[in-house]
């Protein structure tokens, strides 16, 4: 009712809001990146579309640390454990998400998965995203890294289709490149629409079937893994609290 | 489609204002979405138009600011054109994204008895 006059007229009240709509997602990914700062744990988040080659890249990983860090996985899709299926037989322990039609992981997953006791003691975390070139860039999970896997099947002008996703890319792995000698592809277009969408192109071209250019992804998860330390000493497993129906 | 979680996002922001101020129906939403968001305004529309039934949004009007891609040198603030190569023609340095990444809830009218 209307204070000034009791005409009836309803009580309308502007109120500033100005706060990010992933607002929750936001809080519940900075409470992921405490527990991997905490844990010394090197986490990243692997997009691309479905079928560019995400989980072979993870299973040639996963051979090549073999023995050396010990790594885990967490993959999403809509159906199916068939991803982490084939890691874990490539000696990655991981943990699958069936998001049935969401079409992206959001941080409250991720962190319901990382309970899982698996997972414990991972020093390398990936994070398969679903398959979409889309709506997976919009969610921070509390990862390190944006990796994106591009192939080179999808075309050259993916990027520039697509510039949300890389944009928030801080590398890209252009995939299959055991394929080009069949396909009419241009690496150089390719690169030259990422240098317009990335302000910092970070690219390797791999195959994992070959084993091509792959060595050049070892050295920068090297390179990353030695940067995040180890675990802080004496830390406790949950010595924080967790928002609530988020534990 | 993503369009409909970050409505369901929303709509918890909004019932959580509204809560605060015992506001009984909200009767207007102002929200700012960048073009290199990931968010497809119009998508954004439609997801609100189904999930608001039954809600104090029932009867809301959304306002969508659409915000236009802006690259500048991240030193020299130089402006760089969308579709441009991403580094500064002048001193080298990366471009970095100046607005057109907003995902933002800006105001609500609520109606409080």
């Amino acid at each position: 009712m209307c204070e000034t006059c009791g005409c009836g007229d309803p009580h309308l009240v502007p109120v500033e809001v100005q706060d990010r709509i992933l607002s929750v997602n936001d809080r519940q990914a900075a409470h992921n990146r405490e527990h991997f700062a905490a844990h010394g744990v090197l986490a990243i988040n692997l997009m691309g579309s479905p079928g560019s080659g995400k989980t072979a890249v993870l299973e040639a990983t996963a051979r090549a640390f073999a023995g050396r860090c010990r790594t885990g996985a967490i993959a999403g899709d809509l159906e199916t454990e068939r991803d982490a299926d084939r890691l874990r037989a490539a000696g990655i322990p991981a943990r699958a998400i069936t998001t049935g039609n969401a079409c992206h992981l959001d941080a409250g997953m991720v962190h319901r998965a990382l309970h899982d006791d698996s997972l414990h003691g991972a020093r390398l975390l990936f994070v398969e995203n679903v398959g979409n070139l889309v709506c997976p860039a919009v969610y921070d999970l509390g990862q390190a890294f944006n990796v994106v896997a591009l192939s080179v099947t999808e075309g050259e002008d993916k990027p520039l289709k697509y510039p949300v996703m890389f944009r928030k890319a801080d590398l890209v792995l252009v995939t299959k490149t055991d394929l080009l000698p069949y396909l009419d592809l241009q690496v150089d277009t390719l690169l030259d629409a990422l240098s317009r969408v990335m302000p910092v192109p970070c690219v390797f071209q791999v195959s994992s079937r070959t084993g091509a250019g792959m060595d050049g992804w070892f050295s920068w998860l090297e390179g990353r893994l030695a940067a995040a330390g180890g675990p802080w000493p004496g830390h406790p497993g949950h010595g924080h609290s967790h928002p609530p129906d988020r534990a | 489609m993503h369009e409909y979680s970050l409505v369901q996002s929303l709509m918890e922001r909004i019932a959580q204002e509204a809560a605060g101020r015992r506001a009984v129906a909200v009767h207007r939403v102002r929200i700012t979405i960048g073009e290199l968001s990931g968010v497809e305004p119009d998508l954004l529309a439609s997801a609100f138009e189904i999930v608001r039934e039954g809600t104090l949004c029932a009867g809301a009007a959304l306002e969508i600011l659409r915000v236009k891609a802006r690259w500048e040198c991240a030193q020299c603030r130089r402006p760089i054109a969308a579709g441009q190569v991403l580094q500064c023609g002048a001193c080298g340095s990366p471009a970095r994204l100046a607005q057109g990444d907003e995902i933002v809830l800006d105001q609500l009218e609520l109606e409080v008895p």
